[in-house]
């Protein structure tokens, strides 16, 4: 059972006094506090947790932002950003004494500068809609998470968001240049810029996937590519998942790091074909969708050679994408298997570990021992390239007890993760869904060290407590040193 | 007098990390050595030598991952990924000879603390964008990790990032993972002669804003070029604009191609192939044009790739500096006399553009004069004085240098 941190009755007896300040700053509609209003931020992504917050507010300006945060750094209240909610970890999870700060309305795109190939957004903007921007030109941005139609860059800073193109052209952190960014105490801060790197300590490297725990992100520079000149892909078959591994780790191996490298395992290519109808083989134990990209010559001449290393590792059917339609129908499996999966069960829980993608054979034999033993169903898409699991399990919650083995059999699944040299989120986020679980992969001294960052941007630990720590520690508390003058001897170390 | 501690295990390094604390004894903390000259004078009496920590742990070419004990030799863990095919993304530059010292000394852990990044910079990023994990002890006396062995990962902070660019003033590292990534199997570099500043700036950004993921664009102005050791490059005296492609041997040739045909119009035009294109590149990365000058002060200037163009002209008249760009505009090197009004106005240009300028060698005299970083603002500078303070509140691990 998910704790949260205990509500400050003080602040719930203020709530009045907290909403009246509130609309002070943003007026109008953009504070909402009838229950109705609020309801509909109850939840994010993870909808298994839900909880009201306080309060509700929607600002339009940067200085609206600073204000609200100044006023509740001063008040002693908690505020919990959100973009478009789609953190699949609980992240946006409200607290019941908290502010929900939405930066929904903060949906522009500034300036496009192709000259410095980068473009400076709001934190509302889509995923998406960045592309969506630039493409007339030919420009696009590379991350690209499957929900990309509706998550904003702004979360996508906070999660450090992938997709499956990540293997090639890298994560959110490797594609932002700068944020804007308001500190709890409603400081306002420029990180980076339009130039390549940072000057001092890269607060902005430390900033991308800190969850929305360090500071409110009101602007985000991020780099533009030129599109790849074409795009291909290759679907394949295999008689088992070692084979397509294999497959994976010969590919890489030669030298070929391409665009994107998918694997499903046999329930997800059957609920996937059973929805989209993409024409993926039924008698395979797996299927890996490459893509290669490039100019003709260079995806024409890769194809061959993965033809060539699957067909190595016993691949029973390939099919090389001859037409944009075609590449696009290879994908839509993939990348409709969470829906897929969704109309063959009530209910689905999708997982996120990263394990050494060598150990993905046992992973699977293992989770398939699992499966039995909790009596639920598993489907698996991989990010290959990466080791990127997202195991999906099937459950019903109307069935008292399910929605429970589900989240035991899903942190057995991270802690076999870990146990194979793996970690427990490759790109969702710990939020509170991983939270419990961070002990498996780090020691008390390092959860201190990295809550001591926190300390650093937040000392009072009011922007969205109770997310990625399972512990809170006060900042006093983990503050101390406790070594002293004289109680040390000389290091008995080689000296010259 | 100056004391070294040569930690043999992991444990040692906490001994004498407590020890500093406890005697409030602070240490500089040395590996290669090669870029002790970086950074503010420190003034400490311990050194703490981490020339013990060698040694590749684990080397998985088909995962991309490759872990090391901090202080491996960079050379050797080049020489393992070579064997494989494989390649540091990020091309660390070897500034030893800039330094006046012997090339080929440098180890990781020092590469990742400085967060070196070379012409690739601008295709694959930096040091701190293939760093994944690490193991270390904090100014408290602690020992700490975070991130892991996998390429994917979003567990926790991201304290990989915090400690690229440190300089140690953070932790010292006992041992790191990082992302390796095939080397390309060709290389070609187009060059164009003959055009100045703003108009290479152009042809720079017709490169990089083309489909044809060029993964090196440096300019070098006449006076540059003829230091060159590659013969292309040198004879026909005139400034020389180079632009690199690499990949499997057919998209090289194609991309080459296109890119002589895209350029052409801007000035006479040639190809370097295998070891001419290897000798260039190696020159702009280890910025070798100033390392024959010991006395001058070398600047680095990072700023939005368009702006360089638009102050290097006056920069250079007031200053006297000797100049050449990398990164298609985006990072200026500078060679400058060695006084604070040539830094002011450096400094200047970096703010003006919203960039920033580092002084990455110049004599003890001027680096305590004047701060080696950009001053950031208020706010920035008091939060990242807050973080070094939870990391290493008695100021023992390289105390000011990054003032």
């Amino acid at each position: 059972m998910l704790t949260m941190p205990d509500p400050d009755r003080d602040v719930l007896g203020r709530r009045a006094e907290i909403v009246a300040a509130l609309r002070a700053i943003v007026p109008g509609e953009g504070v909402i506090d009838d229950e109705t209003g609020r309801r509909p931020y109850e939840c994010d992504g993870l909808t298994a947790y839900r909880q009201l917050p306080m309060v509700v507010v929607l600002p339009e300006t940067v200085e609206q932002v600073c204000a609200v945060l100044r006023y509740c750094h001063g008040a002693g209240v908690r505020v919990v950003p959100r973009g478009a909610g789609t953190s699949l970890s609980g992240g946006a999870l409200p607290l019941e004494d908290g502010v929900l700060l939405g930066l929904g309305k903060f949906n522009r795109i500034l300036d496009i500068d192709y000259a410095n190939r980068c473009a400076v957004v709001q934190p509302g903007v889509t995923n998406l809609a960045i592309t969506q921007a630039v493409q007339q030109d030919g420009f696009y941005y590379a991350p690209d998470p499957s929900s990309q139609i509706a998550c904003t860059i702004g979360g996508n800073v906070a999660e450090n968001s992938g997709g499956v193109h990540c293997l090639k052209y890298g994560l959110t952190t490797n594609n932002v240049l700068g944020v804007q960014m308001a500190l709890m105490d409603g400081t306002l801060i420029c990180l980076g810029g339009k130039h390549l790197d940072a000057a001092g300590y890269d607060l902005l490297g430390l900033t991308v996937g800190s969850e929305g725990l360090l500071g409110v992100v009101t602007e985000v520079t991020v780099r533009l590519l030129k599109a790849p000149e074409t795009m291909r892909a290759l679907l394949i078959g295999f008689p088992s998942s070692a084979a397509a591994g294999a497959t994976v780790g010969a590919i890489i191996g030669s030298g070929i790091v391409p665009a994107g490298i998918e694997m499903m395992d046999r329930p997800a290519i059957h609920a996937a074909e059973a929805f989209v109808h993409a024409g993926y083989p039924l008698d395979v134990e797996a299927l890996l969708i490459v893509e290669l990209d490039g100019p003709a010559a260079e995806v024409d001449h890769l194809i061959e050679r993965v033809d060539g290393l699957a067909r190595g590792q016993g691949a029973t059917e390939i099919r090389v994408s001859r037409t944009e339609e075609e590449r696009v129908a290879f994908w839509a499996g993939r990348k409709n298997a969470f829906p897929a999966v969704g109309r063959i069960s009530p209910d689905y829980y999708c997982m996120d570990g990263t394990i050494p993608r060598a150990r993905l054979p046992e992973v699977l034999d293992r989770m398939s021992e699992m499966s039995a033993h909790y009596g639920l169903r598993v489907a698996n898409v991989f990010h290959a390239g990466d080791g990127n699991l997202h195991p999906l399990i099937l459950y019903d919650a109307n069935v008292p007890g399910e929605l429970e083995r589900a989240e035991e059999f899903g942190a057995d699944i991270l802690k076999l993760c870990v146990e194979v040299g793996g970690v427990l989120t490759g790109e969702h986020g710990v939020g509170v869904e991983k939270r419990d679980l961070m002990g498996e992969m780090f020691s008390e001294d390092d959860l201190k060290q990295q809550q001591r960052v926190k300390c650093a941007f937040d000392p009072d630990q009011l922007l969205n407590p109770g997310k990625v720590f399972p512990r809170l520690h006060r900042c006093a508390e983990l503050g101390r040193v406790h070594i002293h003058g004289g109680q040390t001897r000389f290091p008995d170390l080689p000296r010259f | 007098m100056t004391e070294s501690l040569s930690p043999k295990t992991h444990d040692d390094i906490l001994d004498a990390v407590r020890w500093a604390v406890a005697e409030q004894a602070p240490l500089e903390i040395v590996a290669g050595g090669t870029k002790r000259g970086w950074g503010r004078p420190l003034k400490t009496n311990h050194v703490l030598d981490m020339s013990s920590f060698a040694g590749i742990r684990l080397y998985e070419p088909e995962e991309l991952i490759l872990q090391a004990a901090a202080a491996t030799p960079l050379a050797e863990v080049e020489s393992a990924l070579a064997q494989s095919g494989q390649q540091f993304a990020f091309e660390p530059p070897d500034f030893g000879p800039l330094f006046g010292r012997p090339a080929g000394q440098q180890t990781l852990g020092g590469a990742l603390m400085a967060n070196l990044a070379g012409p690739r910079r601008i295709k694959a990023g930096a040091a701190r964008d293939h760093f994944l994990g690490f193991i270390g002890v904090s100014g408290r006396g602690e020992t700490f990790k975070s991130g892991g062995r996998v390429m994917k990962n979003v567990t926790g902070y991201d304290l990989c990032k915090l400690m690229a660019g440190s300089f140690g003033t953070l932790a010292v590292l006992s041992e790191v993972t990082v992302k390796v990534l095939p080397a390309g199997e060709k290389t070609r570099t187009v060059l164009v002669y003959g055009l100045d500043d703003e108009r290479a700036a152009a042809a720079m950004a017709a490169a990089l804003n083309s489909s044809h993921e060029v993964s090196g664009a440096a300019h070098l102005p006449a006076g540059i070029a003829a230091q060159s050791a590659v013969g292309f490059v040198h004879d026909p005296g005139t400034p020389v604009t180079a632009v690199r492609v690499e990949g499997p041997g057919p998209s090289v040739e194609h991309r080459c191609a296109a890119l002589r045909t895209l350029l052409g119009g801007r000035g006479a035009t040639e190809e370097l192939h295998g070891r001419n294109s290897a000798a260039l590149w190696a020159e702009v990365r280890d910025v070798s044009y100033f390392a024959g000058e010991p006395a001058r002060a070398v600047w680095r200037l990072s700023a939005p790739p368009a702006a360089a163009a638009g102050f290097l002209p006056d920069l250079v008249r007031d200053t006297g500096a000797e100049q050449f760009s990398d990164w298609g505009g985006g990072l200026v090197w500078l060679s400058a006399p060695p006084d604070e009004a040539a830094a002011n106005r450096v400094r200047a240009a970096a703010a003006g553009c919203g960039g920033h300028a580092t002084l990455v060698r110049g004599p003890d005299a001027l680096r305590a004069a004047v701060p080696v970083f950009q001053p950031q603002p208020a706010p920035v500078a008091a939060l990242s004085e807050r973080l070094r303070e939870q990391f290493d509140p008695s100021g023992v691990l390289n105390p000011g240098r990054m003032g």
